[in-house]
């Protein structure tokens, strides 16, 4: 058996049992270039995913449901609405239902708590007390001066605002207005109106979705 | 051994509750130039957390933290 030759992907040899040794060698030579490619593509093709990934702008769009009108209430959407617009998201609130008492004009001060069937509050309440007039009140003003105001934490209105300066998008709800007979003059400045399908639209594309 | 940061602004967060010190820090921020470092007094002790995520989340760094009397200073750098 002699080498006939020698090239740069094959070695040529001579005899019919080197034409069976041959189509072994060519056989292993494909199987090692295919696991090659096969590995060098899945590789590439993770690291454009992972890139397409980490641009993805759904990482950074945060839909908040604002549902709720009662002071304890509003501050979670508030809250966590600035605080992703501090981290330059891009975050939109769907006032809904009770939720317009928030954005509408003159509402943020006028928001309240009942202390009555709400024992989850910090100051507990027999409901038989809590019925009583100016309990509502007088919860309202402890959860404002007692507990938010000592512990510094911002008025519903100087959070709203701060919302509005780093570029949060209000959007009250259509549907809801007309049911309360609430129309958009009673909104405070910079309240867009929209329907369902406008928060779907939004939410859509965004990764953290909230409703409160 | 501590660092001594060459500071461009300061921001005074003490006594704020959770979300101010970081929209304070935010707001600040955008008034400096790339590479300037800018540090930020707060007592929320939620703001250690704050703090990191937020520097994580905008791609900012997040240079030191010292802890002093229950005042946290926090140093960062502009990207």
């Amino acid at each position: 058996m002699t080498i006939e030759s020698v090239g740069h992907d094959h070695i040529t040899l001579t005899s019919n049992l080197e034409r069976s040794v041959q189509e072994r060698v060519d056989e292993r030579v494909d199987e090692l270039v295919q696991e090659r490619l096969h590995r060098l593509v899945a590789e590439s093709v993770a690291e454009q995913i992972a890139a397409a990934m980490k641009k993805d702008p759904a990482k950074n769009k945060v839909a908040i449901i604002a549902s709720k009108g009662t002071l304890d209430m509003a501050y979670p959407p508030l809250i966590l609405a600035s605080a992703a617009a501090a981290m330059g998201e891009n975050v939109e609130i769907f006032f809904t239902f009770y939720g317009l008492n928030i954005v509408k004009k003159g509402g943020a001060k006028h928001l309240k708590v009942a202390p009555i069937a709400n024992p989850a509050m910090p100051v507990p309440m027999p409901n038989i007390v809590g019925m009583l007039p100016g309990m509502t009140p007088l919860a309202t003003w402890m959860m404002k001066s007692q507990f938010f105001g000592k512990h510094n934490v911002v008025p519903i209105e100087q959070l709203l605002q701060e919302c509005v300066d780093l570029g949060v998008k209000l959007i009250a709800c259509q549907m809801t207005m007309d049911v309360f007979g609430m129309k958009a003059e009673d909104l405070i400045d910079g309240v867009e109106v929209g329907g369902a399908a406008t928060f779907i639209n939004f939410a859509n594309d965004a990764h953290t979705t909230l409703f409160i | 051994m501590t660092t001594i940061y060459q500071v461009d602004k300061f921001v005074d967060a003490k006594g704020q509750s959770c979300p101010m010190p970081v929209l304070m820090l935010a707001k600040a921020f955008r008034d400096l130039v790339s590479g300037q470092i800018l540090a930020i007094g707060a007592t929320d002790p939620g703001s250690k957390a704050d703090m990191s995520a937020w520097a994580d989340k905008t791609g900012n760094t997040l240079l030191d933290m010292v802890e002093e009397k229950g005042v946290f200073t926090f140093y960062l750098k502009k990207a």
